[in-house]
């Protein structure tokens, strides 16, 4: 399904991915870690499209399209998914309508009609029921003045509602208690099917707990160094990312 | 400098288009303001106040005699108006509320220094009377509607407008100012605001003139002890338009909300000039203002906030935002301060940018099209000052007016 060669990228003068090999199939559940800096959510916003990054060597293939060749519009209605590290706050624009907007472009990009008012409200209701972020947010400004807990459980609310067939997500579990650890996992599981591919960027082990990977790959410095099953993350809680300087030197 | 030339008009030549309509109190007002005028002349950008706003377009058209048109006002109240309040036209006042008019007809929006204000006041003619008693509450929001004459030739007229609000008394009144698309003509508006001890008024302009029209709308208030008074004011059309607000808050402990908003396209200019004087102690005035500029638009703010020795503990906010949807377009916005308390919070801000790039990034990675999220990000720039209007009916129109204007413009490649 995503196919990454010798993917390098920049922002400004300075090399932040240097040569990233990464292949993804349909029916996976693929865990990144690494330390802070390493490259991870600047390869998540650069499948996204983020344009502040500039690509400058590399190929990035998506059910065998150039996905670096598509805005980042195109990409959403292809199905690729981005939760983001710092989900931003849009003043003015309700959540509900924001949603609204949103799948309906995905549906209109497939050649369906727009879902109706009915039936988009039921369907926000449930996945918001699932993941437990309060109804009374829907209604509200997109993310604003939401603590952090409520802002990842939107993002994963978005995700459940848009069902992407390949949802990355940066650092969804950072800052988030016991409870919506759970709840966010819960969204991510019910998401996992033979047809969709999920990506989770993550500082820490914890969250694969709840979502267990079949891959875990471990970045530095810009490259994937280490790649193993899901015993790589319990080896990782124990050991830290302090071998990678030694590795790397 | 092309086209500054200041007009000095003889006020002889200009004397016989006064007609001897009201009470001799008001013909002295009118021949003072005259005199006013000729001897004032038009602004020109020279001087500092007018440093961003060109109005020679607007003289040419406002000195020829043969372009006066009475105001055509429609007065809309629902139902019928409590015991006591009276909505009615100039002509009706003079017969019905003599002394009412002469304590406060031209007294609060003052001439000396201010050409349109000194045009409108010698030409004063045309315009309503709106008269709420003490301790009255009208709960429907009244409209006064100044629809310009479509008869295919430029005109030119002077609507002007009094309110009265007594002591505890509480109204809503929408102001407005329209004409056909595409005609020329000049509206000079002035008018006046009293509110008593404790009245809470609750005023919207709203300016959708023709966008080849000129406006210039004068709001002046006065308010008294403990009053409170908002005002939205909201420019979606006109070619050159000029709205001032002046506001003085004479009573202690009175406060005033000035909320403005203006969208121009094309080659609109639409300038705001706001003035608001704390003269009395613990007085608090909240001002934003928000712009969005598309096209060749440009735009002034000009905030000045006086507060005076006496008028401590005075709390003052006053902010200008912009959002340029074009290269092309170009704002000027001035803040002016004037502090001669000590005890006193004044705050100001002003900025000029362009749609939030991680917004943007944000919409479009859920799939929505680079257009409609900058779109969407626009009218919700927009929605704040919208969601503030106290009539819902006009929070919808006027959503789906300007949405229509930006989409209009995005349209039309500008």
């Amino acid at each position: 399904m995503l196919e990454i060669t010798n993917l390098h990228a920049k922002v400004g003068e300075k090399e932040i991915l240097k040569g990233i090999e990464l292949t993804v199939n349909a029916g996976e559940v693929h865990a990144i870690m690494g330390p802070n800096g390493s490259g991870k959510s600047t390869l998540a916003q650069v499948l996204a499209g983020r344009d502040t990054y500039e690509v400058t060597a590399g190929q990035v293939l998506y059910d065998g399209k150039d996905l670096l060749d598509m805005s980042p519009e195109e990409r959403a209605c292809e199905g690729v998914f981005l939760a983001f590290q710092y989900p931003v706050e849009i003043p003015g624009v309700s959540n509900l309508y924001f949603l609204k907007t949103a799948l309906n472009a995905a549906r209109k990009h497939r050649g369906q009609e727009d879902l109706d008012a009915v039936d988009f409200l039921a369907l926000v209701q449930d996945k918001t029921k699932l993941l437990g972020m309060s109804e009374a947010l829907l209604s509200r400004p997109v993310n604003e003045g939401f603590s952090g807990g409520e802002k990842k459980r939107n993002e994963i609310v978005q995700m459940a509602v848009l069902e992407p067939r390949l949802a990355i997500l940066d650092e969804t579990d950072s800052g988030l208690d016991i409870d919506a650890m759970k709840a966010v996992a819960a969204g991510i599981n019910a998401l996992r099917s033979p047809e969709r591919a999920i990506v989770v960027v993550t500082h820490y082990q914890r969250l694969l707990d709840y979502v267990v990977p079949d891959y875990v790959h471990v970045m530095s410095d810009g490259r994937i160094v280490r790649s193993g099953g899901k015993e790589l993350a319990l080896e990782l809680e124990e050991q830290g990312y302090g071998w990678l300087g030694q590795e790397a030197a | 400098m092309v086209g500054l030339d200041r007009k000095r008009p003889e006020s002889a030549a200009l004397e016989p288009r006064i007609r001897a309509a009201g009470p001799p109190w008001l013909d002295r007002i009118r021949a003072d303001a005259l005199d006013r005028f000729a001897g004032l002349g038009f602004p020109t950008t020279h001087d500092e106040e007018w440093k961003y706003t060109n109005v020679a377009p607007i003289t040419r058209l406002a000195l020829d005699p043969a372009l006066r048109v009475p105001a055509a006002v429609e007065l809309s109240a629902p139902g019928s108006l409590p015991k006591g309040v009276r909505l009615c036209s100039l002509a009706e006042a003079f017969r019905a509320e003599p002394d009412l008019l002469e304590e406060h007809l031209a007294r609060h929006a003052g001439f000396e220094r201010h050409a349109f204000v000194a045009l409108n006041t010698a030409f004063l003619e045309d315009g309503v009377l709106l008269h709420i008693p003490d301790g009255v509450v009208v709960e429907q929001p009244l409209q006064l509607l100044f629809a310009a004459a479509a008869n295919g030739r430029p005109t030119v007229s002077h609507p002007r407008v009094l309110v009265v609000a007594g002591r505890d008394s509480q109204a809503t009144v929408i102001e407005s100012y329209r004409g056909a698309d595409g005609s020329v003509y000049f509206t000079n508006a002035v008018t006046e605001v009293v509110l008593g001890e404790g009245a809470l008024l609750d005023y919207t302009r709203l300016v959708t003139e023709s966008d080849r029209a000129f406006h210039f709308g004068a709001l002046h208030v006065r308010q008294g002890r403990s009053s409170s008074f908002t005002s939205h004011s909201v420019t979606l059309g006109g070619g050159l338009v000029r709205n001032e607000v002046g506001a003085v808050l004479a009573g202690e402990g009175a406060e005033c909300s000035l909320n403005g908003l203006y969208a121009a396209r094309g080659r609109q200019h639409i300038d705001n000039y706001t003035t608001i004087d704390h003269a009395r102690p613990h007085s608090t005035s909240h001002e934003l203002y928000k712009g969005i500029l598309d096209g060749h638009a440009q735009a002034v703010f000009h905030g000045r906030i006086i507060v005076r020795r006496e008028a401590q503990k005075t709390d003052a906010i006053q902010r200008n935002k912009n959002l340029l949807l074009s290269e092309d377009a170009v704002v000027n916005t001035k803040p002016q301060l004037e502090i001669y308390a000590d005890d006193v919070r004044c705050t100001h801000g002003a900025t000029v940018g362009q749609v939030d790039a991680d917004a943007l990034f944000y919409l479009r990675s859920r799939g929505i099209a680079q257009a409609q999220a900058r779109h969407l990000l626009t009218c919700a720039f927009a929605g704040e000052m919208i969601d503030r209007l106290k009539v819902e009916a006009l929070r919808g129109l006027l959503a789906e007016t300007l949405a229509g204007r930006l989409e209009a413009e995005r349209g039309g490649g500008g």
